[in-house]
């Protein structure tokens, strides 16, 4: 019997080797465009020029750059402007002569970069703006519709303080006057805010270069001509803090619903479970970060003209608040595999 | 005030006091909800931090140098202070730390100054440079470091009241207090003075120079993380990116609009305070109306250019005030 298994158990072992291996002979066939495109990616490169790295925005975006760099054999490097607009301007100056396949670029404002941008393309660079844009359009745009993230704040902001006895009134904290993040958020809140009796905006002020202890003192000051101010619309997380930090030490926490924006990371779920914040517009890094790696792709295979093809990708919305937080990803620099 | 005024000739600290009387006065009778005592205790705790610098920065500038490090050195070492109470060090072992390092800033700025006889100007800017490039290469995992929980046993200086004013006033008054006494009541305040108004002679009477130097930069950098930690409890965070912003320049601003002239040996704790006062009234008024960030600027501008027109208008320099190396 134990001789009879084991004669079996060699016969069907057997068997299955010579039906595998026919199989294989049989139906193994390379994808035709896989070579050519691997082969079209070696020694070509993407340069980043961000704000200003160490932020879980450009970091989070960098990563995956960095990654699929890494993964697809192209170059990758980052030239950090270091919130200076001159700096910035240098650098991409100098990147025209040392002629990258892409260049991505987040604008500090919507003007002082847009010739450069325009010299590079016409250089044959394929430009992508990150996030941030200027007023003019480059192969591709990745990031948020500003002025929409500022009609989805300004509609939260309606709904709580038009209700039985609130008082309508609305500080309005910017970043800096000329970038996007301003400009083009005041619209939004413009779009929604003015049309309605109802809100009444007491003030808007600029936290300078986003600086959390300026929109601290500039909320305290507020605070203490408007004691009943019902809502605050900042401009970005890592701001609100000092927003938050202002309304807990007057002991406001609850009374004024505060909506800001930003990445969606760590940051935007623990402000919403710490009430820092009420309502949060993320833009999803991991998700623009996606797009951009796409449209480095595209670039990177584009035989047209540069710049014949101009491609604007706004990032899907999502609003975080207190009964929805639990569903949120909330990313971290370690969980952008 | 009048005690003040009181056998003085109208140098430039009487004309801020005037001026700051002035801009005062007018806000509160034009402006709405200016005089409230609320309004009054938030302006000065709006600018409390900025005149903790200033403090430092005065010790330096009546010693005849200046510290443009001393916003990296806010920034870094305090930073790094949270850093290790939010990777579970002990928090005293945290702000030894931090004082550490700090305390090695300004040995480092006042060695360059004094024993390299480096321009203070070049030396503490590259110092400050370094000190900003530390803290970017990754002693931190973003540049914009969270209180940590751990530290919550302190935060009371940034963010308590007590007895209904905020504890950063207090902060910003202990420092003052401390600083006064340093200057007025210490043989090494006075040692500074000696030096800052004429080195060459201070050297000849007999005084060691440039340890004390060194001494006025160790005390500008140690008030610097002390105001960088005020700075972090209250906002609840801390930019290290501030390095990059133009608060080196309000710093100053206070320092010279105050009265300290840049060529040292003048001035006291009151010039910061006062210059502290009028820079807190301008921009708490221009919030309270709404002015635009632009017009805030330059209303500050311009508000600086006047002070020192009107100085050199009144006090013209000779050449027996000008000094060389008078910045």
């Amino acid at each position: 019997m134990k001789l009879f298994t084991k004669a079996a158990m060699t016969a069907v072992t057997l068997l299955s080797f010579a039906i595998g291996g026919s199989a294989v002979a049989q139906q193994s066939i390379n994808d035709p465009a896989r070579d050519a495109l691997y082969a079209s990616l070696k020694d070509r490169s993407v340069v980043f020029v961000p704000v200003f790295m160490g932020l879980d925005l450009t970091e989070g975006w960098s990563k995956m750059m960095a990654r699929q760099a890494e993964k697809l054999g192209y170059k990758y490097e980052v030239r950090n402007s270091n919130f200076n607009t001159a700096a910035g301007a240098q650098t991409i100056t100098s990147l025209i002569s040392e002629k990258p396949d892409v260049l991505v670029v987040q604008n500090p404002d919507v003007q002082s970069y847009a010739r450069l941008l325009k010299r590079a393309e016409d250089a044959g660079i394929h430009v992508l703006q990150l996030n941030m844009k200027t007023n003019i359009l480059t192969t591709g745009f990745v990031g948020a519709d500003v002025v929409e993230i500022g009609e989805t704040q300004a509609n939260a902001v309606v709904n709580h303080c038009t209700g039985e006895g609130k008082s309508g009134k609305v500080l309005i904290l910017a970043g800096p006057p000329t970038s996007p993040f301003s400009a083009y958020m005041l619209h939004g809140y413009e779009n929604v805010l003015n049309g309605n009796d109802k809100i009444q905006v007491v003030s808007v002020q600029s936290t300078g270069a986003y600086e959390s202890a300026k929109a601290k003192s500039i909320t305290q000051v507020v605070l203490q001509q408007h004691p009943d101010l019902c809502g605050i619309l900042g401009v970005w997380d890592n701001t609100d803090i000092g927003t938050a930090a202002a309304l807990a030490e007057a002991g406001k926490t609850n009374d004024v619903f505060v909506s800001t924006s930003g990445g969606g990371g760590e940051l935007s779920c623990k402000g919403i479970r710490e009430n820092l914040w009420q309502h949060y517009v993320s833009y999803d890094v991991p998700g623009q970060a996606r797009d951009l790696n796409d449209l480095i792709l595209a670039a990177l295979q584009d035989k047209n003209e540069v710049g014949s093809t101009k491609t604007i990708l706004y990032t899907p919305l999502i609003e975080f608040t207190a009964d929805n937080v639990d569903q949120q990803s909330c990313w971290t620099l370690e969980s952008i595999k | 005030m009048l005690n003040l005024l009181r056998g003085r000739k109208l140098d430039q600290q009487i004309i801020v006091l005037i001026l700051f009387i002035l801009i005062f006065l007018s806000f509160a009778v034009f402006l709405p909800g200016f005089i409230s005592a609320g309004n009054i205790l938030t302006l000065v705790r709006s600018v409390s931090v900025l005149g903790i610098l200033g403090l430092g920065m005065a010790i330096v500038v009546i010693g005849r140098g200046i510290d443009l490090s001393m916003i990296a050195t806010l920034a870094v070492p305090a930073a790094w202070v949270m850093t290790l109470a939010g990777a579970g060090y002990p928090p005293v072992l945290a702000i030894l730390a931090g004082l550490a390092f700090a305390i090695a800033t300004g040995v480092l700025n006042g060695v360059l100054v004094a024993y390299a006889e480096i321009p203070a100007l070049f030396a503490t800017l590259a110092v400050g440079i370094g000190i900003a490039g530390i803290g970017q290469s990754g002693l931190f995992e973003y540049d914009i470091v969270a209180w940590p929980p751990a530290l919550d046993s302190i935060s009371w200086i940034g963010r308590g009241v007590i007895l209904g004013i905020p504890y950063s006033i207090l902060a910003f008054l202990a420092a003052a207090l401390v600083v006064h006494i340093f200057l007025k009541k210490t043989r090494m305040g006075f040692f500074i003075y000696a030096l800052g108004d004429n080195l060459l002679a201070a050297r000849i009477t007999g005084v060691r120079v440039r340890p004390i130097i060194i001494l006025q930069y160790v005390m500008a950098s140690v008030i610097a993380l002390f105001a960088g930690l005020v700075l972090a409890a209250s906002s609840a965070n801390m930019d290290t990116r501030i390095f990059n912003l133009t608060w080196i320049y309000d710093v100053i601003l206070v320092v010279v609009l105050g009265g300290i002239g840049l060529s040292g040996g003048r001035g006291g704790v009151w010039n910061v305070i006062i210059g502290t006062l009028l820079i807190g009234t301008i921009i708490n008024g221009m919030t309270i109306m709404n002015v635009s960030f632009e017009g805030q600027n330059l209303v500050r501008g311009m508000v600086l250019l006047a002070a020192l027109m009107t100085d050199s208008i009144l006090n013209p320099r000779n050449e027996e005030t000008a000094k060389q190396g008078d910045i």
